[in-house]
């Protein structure tokens, strides 16, 4: 089966890659594109490495195809810092030492931002449910959370201010 | 001279003897003596033992001092995770 | 050394500063072993056994070969033969042989996923194509898992010369039995003679994975010389070194083993697999090698740590003193000799201060991939027993758990059970702060029970090497190699600006590889902070000597003259009418004073403190589906001095949360054919985000370690031990039935419940 040509939106960026049809948006993003803070910790969305928003809703990238990227926009970690400065929720992951091997961080700033994108003021059970489909072996997930509520209560005050 | 107590691994060598006052001022010597009462035990000990010296861990330690009132207990080398 | 714990108040250590490789991490730019790629680079993979035992008849490899893009294929024949010999490598030593069977399989598999060949083609697409190709013959051997089944004298035998030691009389029958350990003091029948109360019982654990999210990768590069290159994913770069040359017969200076981060590891990844095989791929190809394990391969063929059998009996008096204890426990080996059961022997009962007791461990081998060590290797298992026991005990006696902990607990100067006498312990103290607690002092509802553990960990020192290089600007750069799994780059940095007297921004520590720095023995054994820590210090205070010795010369003082303070050199005589010298300065003028400022440390640190953990944990059950809620969690722990606060917290909270999954979801689940059935994270249950509270970590530092120079003892492995017999001593009081087998999974729960109504 011969490639096919895929174009998209990466971090804001027009791209374009040849994909066999049966490679997955990890695979392209990784190995096409060279953006490889987007992980594979088990190939079968089970664990949450590999998420990405497409078209503003979190995936697992694993189980995207890559020619189903075709004209949508994909954001991936390294498009959340903005002009050199840090996300909050990458500052604050820092300040709370939300992360320990950091393997599960890309995937987990990801699920986060698409959580305070739809609800800027969650309670640490919304928190914790949203973020159920990443997991993190090394920090128990208690800095996390509250790195993320922190963010959260800092974009808030910032939007008023 | 130092009180030794050695575990049961050990004791396969010893025919069963655990403790025993042993004159040494180092581990290798402790080794060495061990190894000249029971054949094959310093090597052994070598391999696959730490010593507690007065309750402090030693692994791989053959110049570790050891006083002439110590206790010292020879325990399977301790690996972690 | 306690001269520098009577030093002024610490302005660095203890503080909690942003991590030196944070920004990396969050911003996707940090290279893990899988984010490598060397030019011309092939894919690797690995064709692994299907079969739980067999003997391989034949493997014919003609197709895979003539499979265009294929550039290597090996079987176990392109490996050398390998002594039985022990080597050290990772902690304790290891038998090579074994090793070196079980990164590829030569006459007989022995688990599942045993690998048993291996390409490297061009892309992942024709690898897998070629593995398909590969035509294995097996003679299907009857296999055996479970560890009593194992050790019955009519079960499947995996290796016809093992015969069993440690016992009174050597066996003339081969058995997967290693060997037995034992440890005994005191007068046992005495003992349980002179107890009012005995309790009795036996306990069950199942294999359960260390579960990092980071598959083993590396990438190989056979140099046409013979020199080679790896990149892995590993606790230690010098163990990947030695254990990669033990097992290809190499020289270990023709292997340069780089470090890349880790995501994880947790004592998985104190080994090799994939590294030797990557090797000789491309020693065979010309071209570097890629392998990337897929999770259900990291399932299959890595890991795991022991399911175990943990039998307990324990006789105190009325009044609350344990007056005899006696354990045996028989722990899964997997296909290799070398369960943890004599470290877990040595942890069992080292909370406890009893006179006569006697500990049994059993080592057997059964047909699943070969245990890995899983943080604090054995002792979880060991306390799930005897603290469930000691729980029993409390409630038989009418005494409160923390108090019968107290009353019998180890203090300083107290014989610990595997021996040697407590010095510089905390125990006591962090028992005493749960019960302080408010979390000890919330009151309970309806089908809510409450637990509580303690648990027990050696800690190790070992071998480190540490360099400290200043700057011509005043900068300081530290290099250690050990890597970084969960922080310890911030905690060399932070010593060695407390120790340079600068601020830990001018400290940047890197990990370095085998060829850039001196041995250091790997990540793990809650090492790192406390030896690794050492080397930076001692290095720092060479560089501190050599900084005061310049600045000596320059006023032309005597030496004992100069102070150095918040990072100058001070002159003590008052006639002499100059400014203090910063680091900078002396840096600036390094060239002309004496040449580059530099200082390396290499030591084998010895006395490592034990640490003791002290664990709370209420529960909610659903009676209807047997679901159980953590409600809270506190986790008390003997650190010495936190070096970081937040990571020492972070690895508490860190320990409970995998003990928390092993105690109630997470286990190996073998089909009748021996084979793996829930080899991926949907059906082998880790703990997610909506699965806990916060975790309160208590950091006791009251006993700090003399021999560390800010009081540091290990932390990392400590909080799995507690946590396993925590959640079942709290459902099984929700619940009002002795929970003794894990997982505590949903129908357990609800089938334990109904038996008890009837």
């Amino acid at each position: 089966m011969s490639k096919r040509h895929v174009t998209t939106v990466v971090n804001g960026d027009q791209t374009e890659f040849l994909a066999d049809p049966g490679m997955t948006l990890l695979d392209a993003l990784r190995d096409e594109l060279n953006l490889t803070g987007t992980k594979e910790g088990c190939g079968s969305g089970d664990c949450g490495a590999c998420t990405v928003i497409l078209d503003g809703r979190i995936v697992c990238s694993c189980l995207v195809l890559a020619p189903e990227a075709e004209g949508k926009r994909v954001e991936t970690i390294e498009g959340l810092a903005h002009d050199g400065r840090l996300h909050a929720l990458q500052q604050k992951f820092l300040e709370h030492a939300a992360l320990q091997c950091g393997f599960c961080t890309p995937g987990f700033l990801m699920a986060s931002k698409a959580l305070l994108d739809a609800n800027p003021d969650p309670t640490e059970t919304e928190a914790r449910y949203w973020l159920a489909g990443n997991l993190c072996r090394c920090t128990g997930y208690d800095k996390i959370i509250r790195a993320v509520l922190d963010a959260a209560a800092e974009l808030r005050q910032a939007r008023v201010a | 001279m130092a009180h030794v107590v050695v575990n049961s691994e050990c004791a396969a060598f010893t025919g069963g003897v655990t403790e025993f006052n042993i004159a040494a001022d180092t581990v290798r010597r402790l080794v060495a003596e061990l190894d000249a009462r029971f054949p094959g035990l310093g090597e052994f000990v070598d391999r696959r033992m730490a010593v507690a010296i007065d309750g402090e861990i030693h692994q791989d330690a053959w110049l570790s001092p050891i006083g002439p009132d110590s206790e010292v207990f020879l325990i399977p080398r301790i690996g972690g995770g | 050394m306690s001269e520098v714990l009577d030093k002024p108040a610490l302005k660095v250590v203890g503080t909690r500063p942003i991590r030196p490789d944070g920004a990396d991490k969050v911003t996707g730019r940090a290279a893990y072993a899988a984010d490598f790629a060397m030019p011309g680079q092939l894919v690797g993979k690995i064709l692994r056994s299907p079969h739980a035992h067999a003997r391989i008849v034949s493997i014919d490899t003609r197709k895979a070969r003539a499979l265009p893009g294929v550039k290597a294929v090996v079987i176990g024949k392109d490996f050398p033969d390998i002594a039985s010999t022990f080597h050290e490598g990772g902690e304790a030593a290891s038998n090579m042989r074994d090793l070196a069977m079980n990164v590829i399989a030569r006459d007989k598999v022995l688990y599942e996923g045993h690998a048993v060949a291996a390409v490297a083609a061009t892309s992942s697409a024709r690898a897998d194509e070629a593995l398909a190709l590969i035509e294995v013959t097996y003679e299907i051997l009857p296999h055996v898992i479970d560890v009593e089944a194992a050790m019955r004298p009519d079960a499947p035998v995996l290796h016809d010369h093992m015969f069993t030691e440690g016992l009174e009389a050597k066996p003339t029958k081969a058995s997967n039995i290693v060997k037995r350990n034992r440890i005994a003091r005191g007068d046992l029948a005495e003992g349980f003679a002179a107890a009012d109360v005995i309790v009795e019982r036996r306990y069950t654990t199942k294999a359960v994975h260390q579960g990092y999210i980071e598959p083993h990768a590396c990438v190989a590069a056979w140099g046409a010389d013979g020199q080679c290159q790896i990149w892995c994913s590993s606790q230690g770069a010098f163990m990947v070194q030695t254990y990669t040359a033990q097992v290809l017969a190499m020289e270990n200076s023709n292997i340069r083993v780089t470090p890349a981060e880790i995501g994880g590891g947790f004592g998985g990844k104190t080994t090799v697999y994939i590294e030797p095989v990557a090797l000789v791929l491309s020693r065979q190809s010309g071209s570097p090698v890629k392998i990337v394990m897929t999770r259900d391969e990291v399932f299959r063929a890595t890991g795991p740590t022991s399911g175990g059998v943990v039998e307990v009996k324990l006789g105190a008096t009325r009044d609350g003193t344990i007056t005899a204890a006696e354990v045996e426990m028989k722990f899964q080996a997997g296909a290799f000799p070398g369960s943890p059961v004599g470290a877990a022997s040595m942890t069992a009962l080292a909370c406890y201060d009893i006179p006569n007791l006697q500990i049994t461990g059993w080592d057997v081998v059964s047909n699943m991939s070969k245990i890995a060590a899983y943080r604090a290797p054995g002792a979880p298992i060991a306390a799930f027993g005897v603290e469930s026991a000691v729980d029993e005990l409390a409630k038989q006696l009418d005494i409160d758990p923390i108090d019968l902990r107290l009353k019998n607990g180890v203090r300083n100067g107290v014989k610990a059970a595997y021996g040697p006498t407590f010095a510089n312990i905390g125990y006591l103290d962090t028992l005493a702060a749960v019960k302080d607690s408010a979390h000890y002092k919330t009151k309970l509802g309806p089908n809510q029970g409450r637990g509580v553990a303690a648990g027990f960990w050696f800690n190790i020192g070992g071998l480190s090497t540490a360099a400290i290089h200043v700057q011509e600007d005043g900068s300081v750069v530290v290099a250690t190699g050990n890597p970084d799994i969960g922080g310890s780059r911030a905690s060399m940095a932070m010593m060695a600006a407390e120790t340079l007297g600068v601020p830990v921004e001018k400290v940047r520590p890197i990990v370095a590889d085998t060829a850039s720095i001196g041995f250091s023995m790997l990540t793990g054994g809650s090492r790192v902070t406390f030896a690794t820590g050492m080397a930076v210090v001692t290095a720092a205070q060479t560089v501190v000597d050599n900084l005061k010795a310049r600045a000596a010369k320059l006023w032309e003082v005597p030496v004992d003259q100069v102070a150095w303070q918040d990072g100058q050199a001070v002159c003590l005589d008052a006639s002499k009418d100059v400014k203090p010298m910063p680091l900078a300065t002396l840096a600036a003028q390094a060239g002309r004073t004496g040449g580059p400022i530099s200082a390396e440390s290499a030591i084998n640190a010895q006395g490592a403190g034990p640490g003791f953990g002290v664990h709370l944990c209420d529960v909610e059950v659903d009676p209807e589906t047997g679901h159980v809620t953590v409600l809270r969690y506190t986790a008390a722990q003997d650190v010495g001095k936190a070096i970081h606060p937040s990571y020492v917290e972070g690895q508490v909270q860190g320990g409970v949360a995998q003990g928390v999954g092993w105690a109630l979801n997470e286990e190996y689940v073998f089909g009748p054919d021996g084979k793996m059935e829930n080899s991926g994270f949907l059906d082998y249950r880790v703990p997610v985000a909506s699965d806990l509270p916060m975790i309160d970590a208590i950091l006791v530092e009251t006993a700090p370690n003399p021999r560390h120079p800010y009081g540091a003892k290990g932390v990392g492995e400590v909080p799995i031990v507690p946590p396993l017999a925590a959640v079942a001593n709290a459902v099984s009081q929700a619940i009002g039935v002795r929970m003794t087998h894990l997982p505590l999974s949903p129908p357990a729960i609800v089938a334990a419940i109904e038996a008890g109504r009837g």
